[in-house]
């Protein structure tokens, strides 16, 4: 037996090596970061194609996720440059440092609505008494890029737009309540107020715009951002925020109701780059600042609609900008659906063995732990149970401060969901051998180990397998999240889809996802009959 | 080949063996016998190591029954639980040549030892494939005295084995047992609560009542001179009803069904 385990370290060892090395990248290449929403892709594909138009191996991380979390990975070095906003700077990222007098707040970590770190991850900023907007400075800037200095981080310059909150509704409601200025709310407390869930939560959201103007209104909901142009194109809901470059503002013919007295702060696109770069690529430096005042916001919004309404690639609009702007010439190579769906059939069984191989390799031997020493055992369940308890995004954003951002904190995340139904069958699969067959096994003189090889294994294979099962197609169904922090496989269209609104892209994850598990559970079945001795099948 | 002295075994309040003291002679036949709770179970259950007496002295060939040894002493000693015990993921077979292929018995010598075995346990040879499901109660029970027997153990104890079992089937392996220990001459040790088949078997009953030891001797003992009236009650509660039918009271009449 101790040799057993000696031999199972190392196995699990070597394993958490070889995943670690997985998500380490190679040195000489550029690494370009995305916030999960349609114009950080469409910023992080006009970066990538900048720096490889210079020559420079380079990669983009696409829709990696939130805010704090491209941040992070900037400081850890995960990624090399992306775009981020003036306001989410000063209120959340660098909430601590006292940049900036006034009161910001950030659109930068994208719809914030929907799948992602959500609003509970991000810090947020102290309401706090002094309200009085400001305009962001000169000052503020050079005060950021020194903030940003000590995290190792250039501030690049902006890239000429920003990208505001503002609320809006539907212009011929609004016409027939006379609303133009967010005052002029004050008089009508009976709207329906549908905001996406950061904003409501956000102190510089809602609470916040909420006390600065004593808005009357009871009936505010937090919904997906998206969702919310839908309520109002439905006359579902009277009000949303919006993002000043979303191109629905134009599609659903929505007034943007004048920040009278001035709550709203700005969200300049900026930038940012790691400090390093600067002698290990210049050249990709140089590179990345052509994006300086490329692109103004009537472009950005155009940009924005031809994804989002038109249904363009973001790779396909961003190097249209290059080629008029620049004159870059960048030759856009788009998978067909086989090519993608190998790819994403790929990622994801990649996703899946390793953390379900992974699991049966501790949790078989934890759940015959558990199932000898009781005390231990209800432990081992308790310690298990507890894990599977944790939403998986939650889980999946724990794991990133321990592996970064990719697959391995999928991997991770996917590996201790797995734990639960593997160790909990293997432990009642023992456990729940009768008496008399515990007996015989001791009374014939079999040793130990000769009883859980020979006996107690075998009589509980049915349940470790069950339980194996289970453990894959939660598997399968919990690794589509794993797309959220940059890990690939099915949920990369599945989030995509949503994003767009799109059903054909939805479905191209969902149904092959849905196939994976199908496949997975008849996988080990047929595993069940060629392991399971005919004597305990369940159909004899 | 059993000593044991004052031997003691609580479960709670309850008393299951009080005080009991007995030796068991090589090569003898015995039965224990008594109602549902006497004790009778628990007693065979210590003699080959799965209870641990609370008090007094359990030897067993001159020796205790401590962990170090336990497992080498159990190789001594064959277990024939009531249900069979058989393992349903091995086949009949594999059930019997656990042990000897895990102390490391070569097939040459595993195969002969098997036919054997099933010749002297009129076992069907073509059932040794069969998993347990796929047999019959009584052929169950004929495995399970196989495997109990495979290693040529010195000891044979054998937990209610037919129990289970229909009238007919039971009828015929009671036939084939005596048989067995006839040829065999090992020290058996039976637990049953039917006095006429621990009469047919045994030289020796040993009848208990609530951990005691309340009468050892034969059937005829038993009959004949009564220890206390418990034990008339007993062999008067075993009188099969068709003794009523006949006018003969005999003995003989418990083996004539």
């Amino acid at each position: 037996m101790k040799s057993n385990s000696i031999w199972l370290l190392a196995l699990i060892a070597s394993l958490l090596l070889v995943l670690h090395a997985g998500c380490t990248r190679d040195h000489g290449e550029v690494a370009i970061g995305s916030k999960k929403f349609t114009e950080g892709i469409l910023l992080g594909e006009v970066l990538t194609g900048l720096v490889a138009d210079a020559g420079i191996p380079v990669q983009h991380r696409r829709a990696l996720g939130g805010t704090r979390l491209l941040y992070n990975a900037l400081v850890s070095g995960e990624i090399d440059a992306y775009v981020e906003y003036s306001g989410t700077l000063l209120h959340e990222v660098l909430a601590d440092a006292d940049l900036d007098v006034g009161f910001e707040s950030g659109t930068g970590s994208g719809t914030g609505s929907g799948p992602g770190p959500g609003p509970g991850f991000e810090p947020r900023s102290e309401p706090g008494s002094g309200l009085s907007p400001r305009r962001q400075t000169a000052t503020t800037r050079e005060r950021l890029a020194a903030r940003l200095a000590e995290d190792g981080i250039r501030l690049g310059g902006a890239i000429g737009f920003d990208n505001n909150y503002a609320l809006g509704m539907p212009k011929p409601r609004a016409n027939q309540l006379g609303l133009t200025r967010i005052s002029d709310l004050l008089a009508h407390p009976g709207l329906r107020l549908r905001f996406g869930n950061e904003f409501m939560d956000r102190a510089d959201g809602w609470p916040g715009l909420r006390d600065f103007y004593g808005l009357p209104q009871r009936d505010v909901r937090g919904v997906e951002h998206e969702l919310a142009y839908r309520a109002l194109a439905s006359n579902g809901a009277d009000l949303t925020e919006l993002y000043t470059t979303d191109p629905e503002i134009a599609y659903y013919d929505l007034r943007t109701l004048d920040d009278d007295r001035g709550f709203f702060r700005r969200y300049e696109a900026l930038l940012l780059y790691r400090a390093d770069l600067e002698q290990r690529l210049p050249a990709t430096v140089t590179a990345l600042k052509q994006s300086i005042d490329l692109i103004d916001a009537p472009r950005m919004i155009a940009m924005n609609a031809a994804v989002q309404i038109d249904g363009r690639s973001e790779a396909d609009v961003a190097a249209e900008l290059l080629r008029t702007e620049l004159g870059i010439d960048r030759v856009v190579k788009s998978d067909g659906l086989l090519v993608r769906l190998l790819r994403y059939t790929w990622e994801h069984a990649v996703l899946v063995g390793i953390s379900l191989t992974a699991a049966v390799l501790v949790a078989v031997p934890l759940g015959i732990v558990a199932a000898h020493r009781r005390g231990l055992g209800q432990v081992v369940l308790g310690a298990v149970g507890v894990a599977q308890t944790i939403p998986a995004l939650a889980l999946l954003v724990f794991m990133i401060p321990f592996f970064g951002i990719g697959a391995g904190p999928a991997l991770a995340a996917l590996f201790l969901y797995s734990l639960l139904p593997i160790v909990r069958n293997t432990h009642a699969g023992i456990t729940g051998i009768s008496a008399t067959l515990r007996e015989s096994a001791e009374a014939l003189g079999l040793p130990p180990g000769a009883r859980l090889r020979r006996i107690e294994l075998p009589l509980a294979m049915p349940m470790v397998l069950a339980g194996i099962k289970t453990a894959a197609v939660i598997n399968v169904g919990a690794a589509t999240l794993g797309a959220l922090i940059g890990a690939g496989g099915y949920g990369q269209p599945i989030l995509a889809g949503i994003r767009l609104d799109d059903t054909a892209l939805i479905l191209e994850g969902a149904v092959p996802a849905a196939l994976f598990a199908l496949a997975a559970s008849w996988l080990f079945e047929r595993a069940e009959r060629a392991v399971v001795p005919r004597g305990i099948r369940p159909s004899v | 080949m059993f000593q044991l002295d004052q031997v003691t075994k609580h479960y709670g309040a309850t008393t299951a063996l009080d005080a009991v003291s007995l030796a068991i002679q090589p090569g003898s036949t015995t039965a224990l016998i008594g109602p549902s709770g006497c004790g009778k179970s628990t007693l065979l259950r210590m003699l080959i190591g799965l209870i641990e007496p609370d008090t007094g002295s359990l030897l067993f060939d001159g020796q205790s029954l401590t962990p170090a040894s336990i497992r080498a002493q159990r190789r001594r000693m064959g277990y024939v639980i009531q249900q069979g015990g058989l393992f349903p993921h091995m086949t009949a077979q594999e059930n019997v040549t656990l042990m000897a292929s895990q102390v490391g018995w070569s097939p040459e010598r595993i195969n002969p030892r098997l036919a054997e075995l099933a010749e002297l346990t009129h076992f069907p040879l073509d059932g040794l494939k069969r998993y347990p499901l796929e047999l019959s109660g009584g052929q169950n029970q004929r495995v399970s005295l196989m495997r109990a027997l495979m290693l040529d153990p010195e000891v044979l104890l054998l937990d209610e084995p037919l129990g289970a079992l229909d009238p007919m089937i039971r009828f015929e392996l009671q036939e084939d047992l005596k048989q067995v220990f006839a040829a065999l001459g090992k020290t058996v040790i039976i637990v049953t609560h039917d006095l006429a088949e621990a009469g047919f078997l045994a030289q020796c009953i040993l009848l208990m009542r609530a951990g005691r030891l309340v009468q050892v001797g034969s059937l005829q003992d038993m009959v004949s001179a009564p220890a206390e009236p418990f034990v008339k009650q007993f062999v008067r509660a075993q009188r099969s009803h068709l003794d009523s039918l006949g006018d003969s009271p005999s003995l003989g009449a418990f083996h004539e069904v």
